[in-house]
């Protein structure tokens, strides 16, 4: 039952991405609405506007400053949790190890 | 004289060599990524490898190391540079992250540049400290370095 039920939700999920992939404009076209409204203004404007040559760098870490932050963030939680569970199982392996010696 | 270190007079020789290079290469990609191709994410990690390098060569005894407790007080403090930046411009009156509200003198345009530097800086001790905590808690777990 649950086969069916997540093969029927599967079929829709595709078929659903398959229409509105219809939709979308065409890679590299200049008249898509995100090379008409906000990539113009970063070619034209990034250099005056923060002062960043490289507008790679203006766009991350200026226009998109928020999402960096954020993905800073992931990074650290991801290090911390990464190292939590590592030192956990370690010390339990330990644990382990200790009272197989004492047997 | 006995020498203790475990990586051989070959790589002890030649990781010496290799980590100047590395560090300034990584400082390079960091600070020129506002003009060129590089940016923080990148620096992190090659900054990280001349750390990693060190240790994995002398192991746990290396001269130039940052242990994994140290490593992840660097990262959240990297972290923490980020979000000050933020806080600072809201503080002195401005948006979160708007740079033009930095309290130095300066024209507009160079103090977004200042604080695009400020928060890679960040980024990049955070995701270099990072990688070296999550090595060091590797390499403790297999008990080998």
């Amino acid at each position: 039952m649950n086969k069916i039920i997540s093969l029927i939700s599967l079929v829709l999920m595709i078929g659903i991405f398959f229409i509105t992939i219809e939709s979308l404009p065409i890679v590299g076209d200049p008249h898509s609405p995100a090379s008409t409204h906000v990539s113009p203004h970063y070619i034209e404007k990034s250099a005056e506007e923060t002062g960043a040559p490289n507008f790679v760098a203006a766009i991350l870490a200026d226009y998109r400053g928020y999402d960096t932050l954020g993905e800073n963030i992931v990074i650290f939680t991801a290090g911390v949790s990464t190292v939590l569970i590592l030192k956990t199982s370690g010390n339990l392996l330990k644990h382990k190890g200790g009272k197989d010696n004492e047997k | 004289m006995k020498n203790e270190r475990p990586g051989g007079v070959l790589l002890n020789t030649a990781f010496r060599v290799i980590i100047p290079f590395t560090l300034i290469y990584g400082s390079y990609v960091l600070f020129h990524g506002e003009l060129g191709p590089g940016g923080a994410f990148q620096a992190g990690a090659v900054l990280a490898i001349g750390v990693l390098l060190s240790r994995l060569i002398e192991g746990d005894k290396a001269v130039f190391n940052i242990s994994g407790n140290t490593a992840l007080i660097l990262a959240g403090i990297g972290a923490f540079i980020y979000g000050g930046i933020g806080v600072l411009t809201v503080l002195m009156g401005g948006n979160f992250l708007d740079y033009e509200k930095l309290p130095l003198s300066l024209p507009a345009h160079e103090l977004h540049s200042l604080g695009i530097l400020g928060v890679e800086v960040g980024v990049t001790i955070c995701v270099m400290c990072t990688i070296i905590a999550i090595f060091d808690a590797l390499s403790r777990r297999e008990g080998s370095l």
